[in-house]
């Protein structure tokens, strides 16, 4: 009988032990922890980040930040994941442009308009407001600034007889043409075409320099109209002629980051942070001091000068957080034009003030590659195109990508695969 | 204790209270989350702090049966299943007699045998990813240096290779594991069995099909088992070596409700192919079962 009573002693404990471990842990002493999740990709590196969190967790001894990071293309569903428990797994996240009207509708994010200060509203340029505000309500404060950027290899192009970049992409097939001929290299461009949100990026560049557009003023769906079959036609009349590297059809940026750092292609579009990884990283780079930016080409007799895609990115509170101020205390430290400014070789500060007189040059100044960066973004920003704030974004660009995939590998035609994404581009929006 | 117990119920009341907490942990990390997920899969369900939810019955579940994509998906996982499961069995069994016979060094490859099986999956397709790369991979290198190609071939950009590569990748990390399996059986199987058939004049492909096979048969029961159903629901492998790409070509069951749950947010009918899925494998395990397992036999 004594054995018996220990055991029903025994399995209450476990009971309640089981119990307790389902509760909430107690308020603790000391700081509070603010878990933050962000992106290993493009813009500034993992240990930038991480400065920037000593930095802070050093000047606010009672808020201990702790900083995590996944691929851009693990980062929305990392998110939703999160932020199925309470209290979230993390307090801050990155969120980029295309995902703002989900997670606001969602309930994610904090509504953060009243924590907007005058002189941040000023300061900031719209266009990033923009990213950050659905329906009239800042949900975010505007972190990464960034665009595609139009790179090539100066001294691969020379070789080929060229003294400068193409301006319009029928340029570009003729400069390829030669630089084939001559057996500088195999594939003279390459792309991120895979089948990620990267394809995406690509595509609303060259559909938006041929005078197209992803949906019209009404929100329906445009981009299966003759110039999107067409801009689709070009892209893979570019593999067909050997000028595109056929890889590219599984490429996301990081894999054109390398390709071009070996070499191996004389031009390539990604974010700006490449700029300072290519150009002056010998660990990474076997072409450092060759490479040069231009302004995005167009096509010709489209009427565009030029275009690319705007893949700016914010970070957010979530919407649950027990900390939220603490949380947004990190985020205006990390967004702040003093920390921007210092930390801007593969990110540039989405600050106006800091491109304004006696500051730009300064800006050019902190790091080697602002130099080039700094103008470049000044003479690219005003072609900088936005994808659709819809709350469905993943699942339409899930059927967008299928589609330049169908067509790229040869299974359907571009005008097939594109009338069946906006098909379903149009239910979606039902 | 108002009366009084007799020894056999009382060994009956300690042996429940004694594997109790063991049932509280298996009902509650097992079979709830299966009760809940059938319960979503009833409901067109979004996601979010403020989730709306209308029951719809067994809308989810008609809305899939009756989809291309589900059955393409299906179609694609069952290729994959059969290909892998049946190829990492045959080549299992082959280094498993390999090293049963005992060659020099045979210790070392025993050893070294694991060390693709303790490989993480993702570090597994990671490192896939980069053989297949078409720029800079080792499988183009090797091609090339070997007088192959001459030009370097962008694997993952073609759909009718994808899955193949993907299945490639899987058996080069899961035959260690059915060889381990296979191994260890053959090593506790009787010899004289073996020894008087040889005396009776049968030769070793007939010792081999008529004695060693069925008698390794409970051990390839379980490495079947085991296999199919891991490869029925294969998903990390395929997110890092391509994604589901190129154009869908490699977007599996399991891949296809990552995608409606996790970035969709379709819980309702995430939860709806997830059930399916569940119930797939069942119906799997159970033939395999009739097919192959004898009640005499100790598994």
């Amino acid at each position: 009988m004594k054995n018996l009573k220990t055991l029903f002693a025994l399995t209450v404990a476990f009971a309640l032990l089981v119990g307790a471990l389902g509760c909430q842990p107690a308020q603790q002493a000391g700081p509070v922890t603010i878990r933050v999740l962000t992106m290993e990709q493009a813009g500034p590196t993992v240990e930038e980040m991480n400065a920037i969190v000593e930095e802070f967790n050093k000047a606010n001894p009672n808020i201990k930040v702790e900083i995590e990071y996944v691929a851009y293309d693990a980062l929305h569903d990392k998110i939703t994941t999160a932020m199925a428990s309470t209290p979230p797994a993390y307090d801050v996240f990155l969120v980029d442009d295309i995902w703002y009207a989900e997670f606001a509708k969602a309930g994610y994010i904090l509504d953060v308009t009243d924590r907007i200060t005058k002189d941040m509203r000023d300061k900031i340029f719209a266009a990033s407001w923009d990213i950050t505000t659905v329906g009239g309500k800042v949900y975010g404060m505007p972190w990464l600034l960034d665009e595609k950027y139009f790179y090539y290899n100066e001294e691969l192009l020379s070789q080929a007889g060229f003294s400068a970049p193409p301006k319009t992409w029928e340029e570009l097939v003729d400069q390829a043409k030669v630089i084939k001929e001559k057996g500088i290299v195999e594939y003279p461009i390459v792309w991120s075409w895979g089948q990620y949100e990267a394809a995406i990026c690509d595509w609303v560049t060259l559909l938006y320099g041929n005078g197209g557009r992803l949906v019209d003023d009404s929100g329906k769906p445009v981009f299966n109209d003759e110039i999107g079959v067409k801009t689709l036609e070009w892209m893979l009349q570019t593999i067909d002629e050997g000028i595109t590297n056929p890889a590219s059809v599984s490429y996301v940026e990081e894999d054109v980051r390398n390709v071009f750092s070996q070499g191996k292609a004389v031009f390539a579009t990604n974010w700006v942070y490449m700029y300072d990884l290519v150009n002056f990283n010998t660990e990474q780079s076997q072409v450092t001091g060759k490479v040069k930016m231009s302004l995005m080409p167009a096509f010709a007799n489209s009427g565009v000068q030029s275009a690319t895609i705007n893949g700016s990115m914010g970070f957010s509170v979530a919407a649950t957080s027990p900390n939220k101020d603490a949380a947004w205390k990190y985020i205006e430290f990390l967004t702040s034009e003093d920390v921007q400014n210092r930390y801007s070789a593969h990110l540039l500060p989405i600050w106006q003030t800091s491109y304004q007189g006696e500051n730009l040059n300064k800006l050019m100044g902190y790091t080697p590659a602002n130099a080039t960066t700094v103008p470049m973004f000044n003479e690219q920003f005003p072609f900088a195109h936005v994808r659709p704030k819809v709350p469905y974004y993943p699942e339409a660009s899930k059927a967008l990508q299928l589609a330049l995939q169908l067509a790229l590998t040869k299974q359907k035609t571009p005008q097939q695969a594109l009338d069946e994404a906006a098909a379903k581009w149009v239910e979606l929006a039902k | 204790m108002v009366r009084k117990l007799t020894l056999r119920q009382y060994d009956a009341l300690i042996g429940f209270i004694l594997i109790l907490p063991s049932l509280i942990i298996i009902l509650g990390i097992s079979l709830q989350p299966i009760l809940s997920t059938l319960y979503f899969s009833l409901f067109e369900a979004s996601r979010g702090i403020n989730a709306s939810q209308t029951f719809i019955g067994l809308g989810n579940y008609v809305a899939l049966l009756t989809d291309a994509v589900f059955w393409a998906a299906i179609g694609r996982t069952l290729y994959f299943t059969l290909v892998s499961v049946v190829l990492e069995l045959v080549l299992g069994l082959a280094i498993a007699q390999l090293i049963h016979t005992r060659p020099p060094g045979w210790r070392f490859l025993r050893t070294s045998l694991i060390i693709p099986w303790a490989v993480p999956t993702i570090v597994n397709g990671t490192m896939w990813r980069w053989i297949y790369n078409a720029d800079y991979g080792a499988l183009n290198g090797l091609l090339s240096q070997l007088g192959l190609i001459d030009k370097y071939i962008p694997w993952l950009t073609k759909p009718e290779l994808a899955m193949n590569l993907v299945i490639l990748a899987d058996i080069w990390h899961s035959v260690p594991f059915i060889a381990l399996i296979l191994q260890a059986a053959l090593a506790t199987l009787p010899a004289d069995l073996e020894e008087a058939a040889a005396v009776d004049g049968a030769n070793a492909l007939q010792r081999f099909l008529l004695i060693r096979l069925p008698l390794l048969r409970p051990a390839i029961l379980v490495a079947l088992v085991i296999r199919t159903v891991e490869a029925f629901r294969v998903f990390d492998i395929i997110y890092v070596i391509t994604n589901g790409g190129p154009a869908f070509s490699t977007v599996t069951i399991s891949y296809l409700t990552y995608l409606e749950t996790f970035s969709f947010g379709h819980i309702g009918r995430g939860s709806a192919l997830s059930f399916l899925i569940s119930l797939f494998t069942l119906v799997m395990a159970f033939v395999y079962i009739r097919i192959l397992y004898r009640p005499e036999e100790k598994l």
